[in-house]
């Protein structure tokens, strides 16, 4: 998870510049003929980007098989509680999930997903490289999960701050220079993401983040880094808080994801310019949820094969600006639905945006989370 | 009249004392609106010379006619917000100049001691008027939410935001875009309707099994009355979010959760200790000679009870439906659980929008569902006011 994985990763995603070439027919499933079921429901995040699932891919779905239903249940932030009350209960409602890498390794071990092979369950590229080699291996980080995109927690910073004298913070560490750039800053009430930025301006190279972080002083440290901007500090929940903080004036500096300050910046043409330095990078997919009945799982694997194919998420890209997470997507993303703007140039796996980028690790996020957690809401309590 | 009332004026404490409270109020007004315009210290000034000056004329030139003078001081104010601030600024001139001028009359006519006899000191009437002041406050801190919802929801744009074209009353700043979101997105519109489907059987069931529970248990022979009636007030008492948790792991084991009627139930439950406790309320004054009077021209209990006892207790049970249709419709924490995707109520809607986008098309369903509430509460009391008058009482 270190400079190579980083560059792996943007090469492996860049040539958003290339023409967009006609639409691929989708091939058919494995399970095409067997008995399905016609209704299904699929669990997400709401807004803008489940919104650009429904475009890309559900939608088009349904228009093929007019009496099969969608039922869309707003819950992946709260994906892993839900399906363990929901196994628990022995009663499982949910048919298809979206969640975070982090939560589809923990859905994985907890044995809440089900694995997958995924060769099986996703169609090949239309040049006929395998599912596995299309993804790479950067993109399947765990048995259950099936990637769709690369998404990342980058700054947003309002461009009429009187107070910066005609200065925009360019670096991650401007961030916790409240001297060069006063003003209030909105941050994730979560260690995620901010104990990573507050190492690296304490002089930890990028390589040895996680290491620092596995220690009593390397946290200490990174929370008197933290420290500084304490004060002036709104800590948000919801992606959507931050963009809302912006326009409003409240905070001038803030993190969120990526396709929030798109949304932002280009569809809603406000006040706001992103700072890519240091974007940290995450990933999203489909899990399935273990134990579903045969037919219901028939219906999902019919659908994933559709959902997750080349034209499909190349397809979501024009509604949202998260990277598709198969290399054979990446040319065929093209100009955003309405607005008609190329999308590339706000793609965070764009190479001179991913320049400098940083890689979550979520496998070590997975182990120290409820001991980091703990330790950064008591810090926040103080 | 008020010839005499001035110069009772005059005679008491003369026009200083009133010069000086207004232009006092006058430089809090000047505070906030030089403060809007980046000038809180001249704002604050003129606010004060205004004030003074209002007050002086009251109880001067200006003394025997009222209307004139607030008039005066409403035009003189809005045309300083207009050349200061514009259209938005002449509004709010307008606005402040309005009450100024009533502060200025109030306190040249001696309003104040208004509803005190002659003799209360000065310390009664600072205290009766501190008094009244609370009150107001308390009511503004209750409205003053919903009040700055309801323009926010006519926003042109996609934040919670007052814009600057909103702020100038520009046209452009203002919209219905968020109203057509609601009423053209399927989600929003599934949302209402399951919960109009949800909220009436809920709230009939619980006005059902709550006014025979409190007829029940407002007869003397009933054992373990206390028990039984701190049972079924529970769902009131208990955290809802574990009420919600065992209805959840209950209901599953028993098919009913993510159904129509699990949520129905749910909600009925809930709905059940508010009929309870209005209609045992209105039973206190109910004269139990009546049913037996009733039972010895004849009437079985059925017959008793719907001529008799459930005409009486009547408000009683209104008010508790109402109460628990309320609570059906504006329940988020038990739907949550209980419910499946499928059956998104508008609170559950409202929830989702909230955490995952915030977008003003929240503001526009709240302000529809404020005004729904106060053409409800409007029309039960307009009826309750008919009945008691048509019944001979005066509305009280």
């Amino acid at each position: 998870m270190t400079t190579k994985k980083i560059l792996t990763l943007s090469t492996a995603l860049v040539g958003f510049a290339g023409m967009a070439t006609a639409q691929m027919e989708a091939t058919e499933s494995p399970v095409a003929g067997m008995e399905m079921a016609d209704e299904m429901t699929i669990v997400s995040w709401g807004g803008a980007y489940q919104e650009s699932q429904l475009k890309a891919y559900v939608e088009p779905y349904l228009e093929m098989n007019p009496d099969v239903s969608v039922t869309w249940d707003e819950s992946s932030a709260e994906a892993v509680a839900g399906l363990r009350a929901q196994t628990e209960a022995n009663n499982l409602t949910w048919d298809l999930v979206d969640v975070t890498a982090a939560d589809a390794m923990r859905l994985c071990d907890e044995g809440l997903a089900m694995e997958v092979d995924i060769d099986e369950v996703a169609a090949p590229a239309p040049d006929g490289t395998s599912a596995t080699d299309d993804f790479t291996e950067d993109m399947l980080v765990s048995d259950c999960f099936i990637p769709q995109i690369a998404y990342s927690y980058t700054f947003g910073y309002r461009n009429d701050v009187a107070e910066w004298n005609g200065n925009t913070p360019s670096s991650i560490c401007d961030v916790f220079d409240l001297e060069a750039f006063p003003g209030q800053r909105a941050l994730e009430r979560r260690p995620h993401n901010n104990m990573e930025w507050a190492l690296l301006c304490d002089g930890v190279a990028m390589e040895d983040v996680y290491d620092t972080l596995e220690t009593e002083e390397g946290q200490d440290r990174a929370l008197a880094v933290l420290d500084r901007i304490k004060d002036q500090t709104v800590w948000w929940t919801a992606g959507a808080d931050t963009p809302q903080l912006l326009a409003d004036g409240e905070v001038v500096f803030g993190s969120t994801y990526n396709g929030r300050l798109f949304s932002a910046i280009v569809e809603q043409d406000q006040p706001i310019e992103m700072m890519w330095d240091t974007q940290s990078f995450d990933l999203d997919g489909w899990i399935i949820p273990a134990g579903l009945d045969e037919p219901t799982l028939n219906r999902v694997l019919d659908f994933l094969w559709f959902a997750t194919d080349t034209q499909r998420l190349a397809d979501q890209a024009a509604y949202i600006s998260y990277g598709p997470a198969r290399q054979s997507s990446a040319p065929l993303v093209g100009t955003h639905a309405e607005l008609g703007v190329e999308m590339a140039p706000h793609m965070p796996t764009n190479p001179e945006n991913a320049q400098g980028a940083f890689v979550q690790n979520y496998e070590w996020w997975a182990d120290y989370r409820d001991e980091l957690d703990a330790k950064f809401q008591a810090w926040l309590a103080q | 009249m008020a010839d005499l009332t001035a110069a009772e004026i005059a005679d008491r404490s003369g026009p200083g004392f009133a010069i000086g409270i207004t232009a006092l109020a006058g430089a809090l007004f000047g505070y906030i609106a030089g403060n809007t315009l980046g000038a809180g210290l001249i704002g604050t000034l003129v606010g004060a010379v205004l004030g003074a000056g209002f007050a002086w004329v009251a109880a001067g030139p200006l003394s025997g006619s009222r209307a004139g003078g607030r008039w005066a001081a409403i035009a003189l104010c809005a045309l300083l917000g207009l050349v200061f601030g514009g259209i938005g600024g002449a509004v709010g001139g307008a606005v402040i100049g309005a009450v100024l001028g009533w502060i200025a009359y109030w306190m040249v006519r001696t309003d104040y001691r208004k509803g005190l006899p002659p003799y209360a000191t000065a310390g009664q009437v600072l205290w009766h008027n501190a008094f009244l002041f609370i009150c107001g406050f308390i009511f503004f801190f209750l409205i003053a939410p919903i009040a700055v919802v309801i323009p926010l929801s006519f926003n042109a744009e996609s934040f919670f935001t007052f814009t600057p074209e909103m702020l100038a009353l520009d046209p452009e700043g203002y919209s219905l875009r968020h109203y057509r979101d609601f009423f053209t997105n399927a989600d929003w519109q599934q949302a209402m309707w399951n919960s109009l489907k949800i909220a009436p059987v809920a709230t009939l069931l619980a006005v059902g099994f709550g006014t025979l529970a409190a007829i029940g248990l407002s007869q003397s022979h009933i054992p373990f009355r206390q028990v039984i009636m701190a049972i079924l007030i529970s769902p009131m008492i208990v955290p809802l979010i574990i009420s919600a948790a065992g209805m959840y792991f209950f209901y599953s084991r028993i098919g009913l959760q993510g159904t129509y009627w699990g949520i129905v139930l749910a909600h009925a439950a809930l709905g059940i200790p508010f009929v309870i406790i209005t209609v045992t309320a209105t039973l206190v004054g109910f004269d139990r000679s009546l049913t037996r009077a009733s039972a010895n021209l004849g009437a079985d209990p059925v017959t008793t009870f719907f001529k008799v006892q459930m005409p009486l207790i009547l408000p009683g049970v209104i008010s508790g439906g109402l109460f628990a249709f309320i609570t059906s419709f504006d329940e988020v924490v038990v739907v949550l659980f209980v419910g499946s995707a499928g059956q998104k109520t508008l609170p559950w809607q409202m929830f989702i929008g909230l955490r995952e986008q915030i977008s003003p098309t929240i503001l526009a369903v709240a302000t529809i569902l404020v005004t729904i509430s106060i053409l409800l509460l409007t029309t039960l009391e307009l009826l309750r006011r008919r009945s008691e008058r048509l019944r001979g009482m005066s509305p009280g």
